[in-house]
């Protein structure tokens, strides 16, 4: 079997990002960018499967400009074969990227697909049970384990209410949640390594997928400030000051 | 004109209270209709919940053996046929509504708006991005459907006393994929108040030290009436299950009291509570973030603090 990893750069989650005081966006340059982190959970599953025997080979997907092979070559010092870089310079919304996972698994036909359950830029959630609906097959979302079995996967899902389990008949989505597993660190010979494993490169316009914008931002702000707080010194204080506020 | 379908949430034939909140976000759009669809094998204890509620003009159910359980791949097909002649389709941003929303999005070829916390416009929203640290407004096409999740923690439950919108059973023709199959539900079921849906929350974090101390969170929050709640940490560490998690990738609730007790708060953990009306920290590290959001702030052995709370309180 053949697993394709969705792989996305997004600024790294320990950035705090500051919007632009026009309003225009989010100060990106000169900014540290990384994996989405739910991707790195994905690509750790992938390669654990194959290491079981489950899979064969981990196929790692990234849509962005030219500059995403150096990031797409860390994926592939943790473990990938290889990789296919969708190229454009345009921002890529989760249908866009859904239409184009759906090209690339008519090509290559997977039995599985593993994403991050949201990137963490514009926590959209939504790419994976894009594919799946584009795709007619399961989604396994949030998913905290996975395990495969006779054509199907058995997946446990974190929900609200708990830890739902499901099956889900192959070929699937499956979306990482946080629990799921602990991504390995890169290795210095497998960065060498790495370089020369091939990365094949596709102009998104020849999948036949436009990036057109569905949802148009038409402004950043930062978020709302919470006023300055007050210290008290002790528990009845405390007590009391929140039965004045009528909330004990 | 505007006709919102809004779909319900449910689990063991009660309808969750997200769902009215996602009503109150529908009302925000001032449309001619907000309709209610529920879909369940048994609907009709959920349906008289879905009718109550203030602004529901009325309610369709789908009664199938199939519906027993959440399940998106056949929940979404159903819902994109049923969207037919609605301006907007719109869930509650739960794991629920996350899982199956952009999948009938897909089916009607059309984007979704996640998490709106206020709407601007019928065809305009803000929503968070970056864990919060930004917000957007955004724009879809008004000749498309539009198909959003609506952040439970940005609105209010529209109230349920005075309505009684008349309950329609609908016929979909829709073939149903058996490739998907529910097997189990393990559920962190307790009789304290719902920790999406409290006025109050007490949480815990790495600073409570085990699983054993975490009793102590249990009974402070039973004393206040409170709901639990935990940090990333707390979770990470076995204290309690995952189901607790407040923050970013947990739950991101708003009630009127956040009690953090030995939390330092990490951005990711914040994410999860700015909304809330009054937060509390209690932590030994006066330098901890929490203090930098907290509206009260006490410093000192949580083991010792909340003893003496208790007796304060008493």
């Amino acid at each position: 079997m053949k697993i394709l990893v969705g792989y996305k750069r997004v600024v790294d989650y320990n950035v705090r990002i500051q919007v632009k005081p026009d309003g225009t966006g989010v100060v990106t340059d000169g900014v540290k960018l990384s994996a989405n982190p739910f991707d790195d959970i994905a690509l750790e599953e992938a390669l654990r499967l194959r290491e079981k025997g489950v899979a064969e080979e981990v196929v790692l997907v990234g849509i962005g400009p030219a500059d995403l092979t150096a990031h797409l070559r860390n994926g592939l010092a943790m473990g990938a074969n290889r990789a296919i870089h969708v190229v454009t310079t345009d921002a890529v919304q989760p249908l866009t990227a859904a239409r184009v996972f759906q090209k690339l698994i008519d090509k290559e036909q997977p039995g599985l697909v593993i994403l991050g359950k949201q990137a963490i830029d514009d926590d959209a959630n939504q790419t994976g049970q894009m594919l799946a609906a584009l795709w007619d097959r399961p989604q396994a979302t949030f998913a905290s384990k996975v395990e495969i079995a006779d054509g199907k996967a058995t997946v446990t899902r974190e929900v609200d209410a708990g830890l739902e389990v499901i099956d889900a008949e192959l070929p699937a989505v499956i979306t990482t949640d946080l629990r799921l597993n602990e991504p390995r660190f890169i290795k210095l010979p497998d960065i060498m390594k790495a370089k020369s494993k091939p990365i094949d490169t596709i102009e998104l316009g020849s999948l036949g997928v436009e990036a057109n914008d569905h949802l148009k931002t038409t402004h950043y702000a930062a978020p709302a400030k919470r006023s300055k707080g007050v210290m008290v010194k002790d528990a009845a204080e405390l007590v009391a000051a929140l039965k004045q506020k009528g909330l004990l | 004109m505007s006709k919102i379908l809004v779909i319900a949430e449910h689990l063991g034939g009660k309808l969750n209270p997200s769902t009215a909140r996602a009503v109150s976000a529908a009302a925000a759009v001032k449309p001619e209709a907000i309709d209610v669809l529920v879909l369940a094998d048994s609907v009709d204890a959920i349906a008289a919940d879905a009718a109550k509620i203030e602004g529901v003009s009325r309610v369709l159910t789908v009664a199938r053996a199939e519906n027993a359980h959440p399940l998106a791949a056949v929940l979404a097909p159903q819902i994109a046929k049923a969207a037919a002649g609605y301006s907007h389709v719109l869930a509650p941003s739960t794991t629920f509504g996350k899982d199956v929303l952009p999948r009938v999005a897909a089916l009607l070829g059309v984007a979704q708006v996640s998490d709106v916390m206020s709407v601007e416009g019928a065809h305009t929203f803000k929503r968070p991005i970056y864990a919060g640290n930004a917000i957007i407004t955004v724009e879809a096409d008004p000749t498309a459907t539009l198909v959003a999740t609506i952040r439970t923690a940005s609105w209010p439950a529209a109230t349920t006393s005075a309505n009684s919108a008349p309950i329609e059973a609908l016929t979909l023709d829709v073939a149903l994929p058996s490739h998907t199959r529910f097997v189990e539900l393990q559920s962190g079921k307790s009789d304290r108040p719902d920790l999406q849906s409290a006025s109050k929350v007490v949480s815990g974090g790495r600073g409570v030290g085990s699983k054993e101390n975490f009793d102590i969170i249990y009974k402070f929050a039973d004393k206040i009436g409170a709901a639990v709640g935990a940090s990333r940490a707390a979770v990470d560490a076995g204290y309690v299950p995952s189901d607790l998690q407040v923050g970013q990738t947990g739950k991101i609730i708003a009630p009127e009291l956040y009690m953090a007790i030995g939390i330092s708060g990490a951005i990711q953990h914040l994410t999860g509570i700015k909304d809330a009306g009054t937060i509390v920290a209690i932590n030994k590290d006066g330098e901890a973030p929490i203090f930098e959001i907290a509206d009260i702030g006490l410093v000192g052995d949580l083991f010792k603090l909340i003893p003496e709370l208790e007796q304060a309180i008493s």
